[in-house]
């Protein structure tokens, strides 16, 4: 039986009210989502139970029971708090997918410090923006990464500590250095975990802006009931599933169900920190018996790449539910998830700022193949007019996605911009900036974003931080950046670029800009393509038209030119 | 062979590790492993290209095709003698 039963019977309900009863959560009280996580888990019996089951390079393996999760992030809380880390500061987590990245979490928000995770293939320009936005206090970090804070470190005031939680004291520590061995600390078995409260900040996600630099979006321990409920109706976890979830906690997906999610609900999770290859993942599900499975569609495409012959030699007969966000899964995708492994990819719609799954298809409900779903019970999503912001009654007018605000997680606002926070809201409806439209079942289908930001694998890559860091390139005169349609990733990063004087374009020159972009970016924002031109599509006041490159990129009708400029 | 080993080795290293004490031989898995991940893997490719003047096709670049020093090197002597 799945978890949420009927969907229209659960539409009759108070999704939230339900889901505080089930984490004995009262209006007024305390919540704190690291107690939820840990502690709580271990007061319902579930202490020796695994929390997770880590696997790194080189077949190493490590697995943490609830009782080692609730303790191990005590002593990560009181080492932070013997720092000095009071409540409300940010508390950067930048690493690989290794337990400390996990259990270090739930030791920050037990601290009522705010934890701001961030991509550990950020290159040191990416890392400082955000640090700098949010006057990160301490960093939490490996010494593979620590040359890149080491770097910007004179550029921030703010950041008092940096942690280094692999230092095996080969390498001399530098200022404000400090080493902190998770497995080799002293268990504290009781700490006195920060009373927050509903409102209480907890998760500072960064996300990307199309025209201004990346905004940090504040989530509250509230959300904890959103994401509860979600992962229970969408994910159906259940008490002996074994789960897998295949985003890294840099990104919103890898915090809300990939750390909160599954141990709010007591539930064995699963991490693997390699990359990616089908025999790899495969082998992953097999050894690990996983039950659950939620990933993105662009490895869910890569997987179509690597072929069915590759599926058939392993014994992937665990798998029961399989789920999907980041991107759109595109029809064929569904179907031939049901082909190879007998199971439909449920695909689900949210974003950094929604918290949690907003839009989805569920268990036990008819899957449209290519559709978003319906909206969780509880929210109330809408398509409304791209220009009046009016409903949409019309059945399949495209318009755009709408969300009626005041669900648990909701992002609380931009940190340090309260301004673009309130842009978000329009005629009542908070709006995320895709475009969609609904059939006469219900269903959602999403056409495309409504602006140039760039889905790049599930990722969101804003053109005007890439254009900015090609500014700085001794090559680049101007460039202008748009999404390439691509197979697996669905859209990369293409630039068009025009060279300063004394400049040539070659292939030495595209290298050296590709690796320039994927140091001081990361690897998902360098350009896959550089096509080198003489000048860049103008408006008359000087505005690049990216609209224009980015329809010739994906075969559509320009549009309206007549403000282009002549040449 | 040996020469082409050595600069793919050396390129891998100073480009895409991070930790440069860590031991990279000529069968350490660098996609699998995590070392490359699939975007910077097109940068991987253009280097070569551009290095040894040859044109990879898409489908040849495979993860698997790249995913040792061992692998990007009998690749790229496909494509030589070509």
């Amino acid at each position: 039986m799945h978890n949420i039963g009927s969907y229209e019977d659960r539409l009759k309900q108070n999704s939230w009210q339900l889901s505080e009863q089930e984490l004995g959560y009262k209006p007024g009280d305390n919540i704190n989502i690291g107690w939820y996580c840990s502690d709580r888990i271990c007061q319902m019996g579930k202490g020796d139970k695994l929390a997770l089951k880590w696997e790194g390079i080189g077949g190493k393996e490590k697995n943490y029971t609830y009782n080692d999760v609730r303790q191990l992030s005590n002593s990560i809380g009181n080492f932070l708090r013997q720092l000095g880390i009071q409540p409300g500061e940010r508390v950067c987590l930048f690493m690989d997918r290794i337990p400390e990245l996990y259990i270090g979490f739930v030791g920050i928000l037990k601290t009522g410090a705010i934890a701001q995770p961030l991509f550990s293939a950020f290159g040191d320009e990416s890392l400082l923006v955000r640090l700098e936005n949010a006057e990160t206090a301490a960093i939490l970090t490996q010494k593979k990464h620590v040359g890149k804070v080491r770097k910007i470190l004179d550029k921030l005031p703010h950041l008092r500590h940096i942690i280094v939680v692999d230092d095996a004291g080969k390498s001399a520590l530098q200022d404000r250095e400090v080493a902190f061995n998770m497995d080799e600390s002293a268990r504290i078995d009781n700490f006195d975990i920060y009373p927050t409260t509903a409102e209480s900040p907890s998760v500072l996600h960064y996300t990307s802006g199309t025209t201004g630099m990346p905004k940090g979006v504040k989530h509250v321990h509230y959300a904890l009931i959103s994401i509860y409920l979600t992962a229970k109706w969408v994910l159906d976890l259940h008490e002996k599933d074994i789960y897998w979830c295949t985003a890294d906690p840099g990104w919103v997906t890898g915090t809300s169900y990939g750390i909160v999610a599954p141990w709010a609900l007591g539930v064995t999770q699963c991490v693997n920190d390699i990359g990616f290859s089908a025999d790899a993942w495969y082998s992953f599900i097999q050894k690990h018996k996983i039950t659950v499975w939620y990933s993105a569609p662009t490895a869910i495409r890569s997987l179509m790449k690597a072929g069915e012959e590759v599926v058939k030699q392993y014994d992937l007969s665990s798998l029961r539910h399989l789920a999907s966000v980041g991107e759109p899964l595109n029809a064929e995708a569904v179907i031939w998830g049901e082909k190879v492994y007998g199971l439909k990819f449920h695909d689900s719609y949210w974003q950094t700022e929604t918290g949690s799954i907003m839009i989805s298809n569920y268990p036990g409900m008819k899957i449209k193949p290519g559709s978003m779903g319906k909206p969780f019970p509880g929210i109330s999503g809408v398509v409304v007019d791209t220009e009046t912001y009016e409903l949409i009654t019309e059945v399949g007018k495209v318009g755009l996605i709408g969300f009626k605000p005041g669900w648990p997680s909701m992002m609380r606002t931009y940190w340090n911009n309260e301004e673009t926070y309130q842009k978000k809201f329009v005629n009542g409806w908070y709006i995320p900036g895709d475009r969609a439209y609904i059939d006469q079942d219900g269903y959602f289908w999403f056409v495309g974003r409504d602006d140039d930001i760039i889905n790049t694998g599930g990722h969101l890559v804003s053109p005007f931080e890439v254009e900015s860091a090609l500014l700085e390139h001794p090559a680049v005169a101007e460039s202008a950046v748009v999404a390439k349609p691509d197979f697996v990733n669905m859209e990369v990063v293409k630039a068009f670029v025009t060279l300063k004087p004394g400049y040539e374009a070659s292939e030495e020159l595209d290298l050296d800009i590709m690796n320039f972009i994927r140091k001081k970016l990361s690897p998902l924002a360098m350009p896959q393509e550089i096509e080198f031109v003489p000048n860049l599509p103008k408006t008359r006041s000087g505005k690049i038209m990216r609209r224009v490159l980015k329809a010739q990129e994906w075969g559509e009708e320009i549009g309206d030119i007549s403000t282009l400029e002549d040449d | 062979m040996e020469e082409i080993r050595d600069v793919v080795l050396e390129y891998v290293k100073k480009e895409y590790m991070e930790d440069q004490d860590e031991e990279l031989t000529y069968d350490t898995a660098l996609i699998s492993g995590g070392y490359v991940d699939s975007f910077s893997m097109v940068s991987l490719k253009r280097f070569l290209e551009t290095k040894y003047k040859i044109s990879l096709p898409d489908d040849k670049a495979t993860p698997q095709a790249f995913d040792t020093v061992n692998n990007i090197v009998k690749l790229v002597q496909e494509f030589l003698n070509k």
